[in-house]
């Protein structure tokens, strides 16, 4: 909203406590009251009846050089939430601090250098790569736009970053169709690298490859993390994927942040009801252990329409087992943090059994 | 290969050596693997070539009366290889109503008619496209008012409007040509929004996005190139129906005016003498045939080897 360069001055929001977020970079991204309402148009007249509240007031921040993981299921928000950072798309309100200047606003021109530092790395390889032009150009594609170096300059550097993600040289005449998904997926890292960006925000980078290709993948994101000393925000609905990749974890449930904890705090010791019924469903590899899976009824809400209080209210284990009680239907539950950084959005914290556990 | 490599040479894959990829070349492949498309492009070669040369190989001035060497108006066609007396000169194709060589004169139309197919579909594309590409990348209200405008043009039967926009413009082959073309537009216009609409929402060009690209280099260095194939094959396509039209028109009289040598207005001056000289309307009217037909194969060919879900 506002085109101010906000210093993070202390907002008596629920939220503002993030901003401290005590990694040894420093803060690089934050992100408070994030709002992204999307119109939906009916009638002959194509008035707005309704609006899809894909994100709905979200915050959180992103210190220099770690992995903030994002997850939730189909729906909630988060890939949005990764296209507002990368103003990919307009944001309804809130602010979106980037290395101290507020983006949130910015427009066109005034963008181009931020596009320069933080760059997205695509789910589908197949959707992600242009079909008509080779690899080589569209992986120094940045660079041409950005004008940096002589055209050989840049063909070396190209080659380099190629040579970075295990491409060899001889690829890059070559045409998208003639890879495989995970070649295909490395093209897509090195032309989202090839500008060094500060952030990148992954979004589901190894969902749609073999499991075997995963690894592999994921494993390449933290070498090249620890190279370049990137940043990321890293979007999955693989429990598996973000516990490996991840420093912190945010859970979103229905356009908002449910819980956000440091990883270790969040697999051992989920809080929030929605994450422990998240983490009942992540498979053990051992036939003898059984987990007290616990099984959410209905279906997600619609984002048009949301619950009113906790979004999660109408499907919440926890509330069921206390009697349902009243305030969580009536009053939103802020993101609060208990002291040690674990940020939980549920109004009896605390009272939920650790249901994540193994017995 | 029985020599001895270097390392340096065993590094390269040897694929790369014998495959040279290019769409392009892809594309041509696969047109010309196919029987019909090869037709097509047989008889368009022939049309093509005698455009070129109609000087050459047609031994008479298409326009010029032959009444001076000894020539009967409307007789029929005289090949000497056929039997027809070597005192009388050859004509292949008979002479015309006023004495023209019918050979020459149907030459000189493929000229007209190639020329009049690329440059209204031409015309219609360029204009079309650009329409389509800004409604379908724009949006909102811009897009609503293009449009709507394309569809009030799709409300008039095509050849209809054309014979009303010459009527207005005054006959004569440009203006023949740019009737057609402006009733062709919404066509590429609407082929050309829809493919825009969906390459736009594609992932490349949001990366594009992302990586700093302004909406113009968006618009033609990404989503343009992607969204061309329909457009291309319905242009194709759309060439044997321009040529007909046009002919329709110049049959007519509003379009190529005598003594221009068009197909259309061959046949449509000509066709009184349908019984007594039928082959002033067989040739050119066969010409006509062939060219739309090379026109449909080709076309057929192009989107067949552009379909992706044809390809190997």
């Amino acid at each position: 909203m506002s085109a101010m360069a906000a210093a993070p001055e202390p907002v008596p929001t629920p939220a503002s406590g993030i901003a401290t977020g005590g990694a040894p970079g420093g803060t690089l991204v934050e992100v408070r009251d994030l709002v992204k309402h999307f119109p939906i148009h009916g009638g002959v007249l194509q008035r707005t009846v309704a609006t899809v509240q894909a994100v709905d007031g979200v915050s959180f921040t992103i210190q220099r050089g770690e992995t903030l993981g994002l997850v939730g299921e189909s729906g909630c928000g988060k890939t949005t939430v990764g296209r507002l950072l990368l103003r990919l798309i307009e944001p309804t309100s809130g602010s979106i601090v980037f290395d101290g200047v507020d983006i949130a606003s910015f427009r066109g021109s005034a963008l181009k250098p931020y596009r320069r530092r933080m760059q997205i790395i695509f789910q589908d390889p197949y959707a992600s790569l242009d079909p008509r032009t080779p690899i080589g150009d569209s992986i120094g594609e940045g660079l041409r736009i950005h004008g940096l170096g002589s055209p050989a300059e840049r063909r070396a550097k190209v080659t380099r970053i190629m040579d970075l993600v295990g491409l060899a040289p001889y690829h890059a005449r070559r045409y998208p169709h003639e890879f495989s998904g995970g070649q295909r997926q490395r093209i897509g890292i090195a032309r989202a690298l090839v500008l060094e960006p500060d952030l990148v925000v992954c979004d589901e980078p190894v969902s749609a490859l073999d499991v075997s290709i995963q690894a592999q993948v994921l494993n390449e994101l933290k070498a090249l993390q620890r190279e370049l000393g990137l940043t990321y925000l890293f979007i999955a609905h693989n429990m598996g994927v973000v516990e490996h990749i991840s420093d912190r974890v945010a859970v979103m449930y229905l356009g908002k942040v449910a819980e956000l904890a440091d990883r270790r705090e969040m697999f051992r010791a989920p809080e929030h009801p929605y994450t422990q019924a998240l983490m009942s469903a992540i498979p053990i590899p051992d036939p003898e252990l059984r987990r007290k899976r616990i099984i959410l009824r209905g279906d997600v809400p619609s984002p048009v329409n949301p619950p009113s209080g906790c979004h999660f209210n109408p499907r919440c284990q926890l509330r069921a087992e206390l009697g349902g009680p009243e305030i969580c239907a009536t009053a939103e539950p802020p993101l609060l943090d208990a002291g040690n950084l674990h940020f939980v959005a549920c109004h009896f914290r605390g009272a939920a059994a650790s249901g994540g556990d193994a017995s | 290969m029985a020599a001895i490599t270097s390392p340096a040479d065993r590094l390269i894959d040897p694929l790369t050596t014998t495959r040279t990829a290019s769409l392009w070349r892809d594309t041509l492949a696969n047109i010309v693997r196919q029987r019909n498309a090869r037709v097509g492009l047989v008889i368009l070669g022939i049309l093509l070539f005698a455009a070129i040369f109609a000087d050459v190989v047609a031994a008479y001035n298409p326009d010029k009366v032959l009444f001076d060497q000894g020539i009967k108006r409307l007789s029929a066609p005289c090949i000497h290889l056929l039997g027809c007396p070597a005192t009388t000169p050859e004509h292949l194709f008979g002479i015309d109503a006023n004495g023209r060589d019918e050979f020459s004169r149907v030459l000189h139309g493929a000229r007209i008619s190639l020329q009049v197919g690329f440059l209204t579909v031409g015309f219609a594309i360029v204009i079309g496209s650009l329409l389509g590409l800004i409604a379908g990348y724009a949006s909102g209200r811009i897009e609503t008012v293009i449009m709507r405008t394309m569809d009030v043009l799709l409300v008039f039967p095509a050849l209809l409007l054309a014979i009303a926009i010459v009527a207005a413009l005054g006959p004569g082959l440009i203006n023949a040509q740019l009737a057609i073309g402006i009733v062709a537009i919404p066509v590429y216009a609407r082929i050309m929004r829809s493919s825009v609409l969906s390459v736009r929402q594609s992932d490349f060009v949001t990366g594009s996005r992302a990586l700093g690209e302004s909406p113009i280099g968006l618009v033609f260095r990404r989503i343009l190139p992607n969204s061309l194939t329909p457009t291309i094959v319905a242009g194709t396509l759309g060439i044997a129906g321009a040529v007909l039209d046009v002919a329709a028109l110049s049959f007519l009289g509003l379009g190529a005016q005598p003594p221009t040598s068009e197909w259309g207005s061959m046949v449509g001056q000509d066709r009184g003498y349908l019984f007594t000289a039928p082959h002033l309307v067989f040739f050119p009217g066969v010409a006509l045939a062939m060219t739309v037909f090379g026109f449909n194969l080709l076309g057929d060919g192009i989107r067949d080897a552009l379909d992706p879900r044809l390809n190997r």
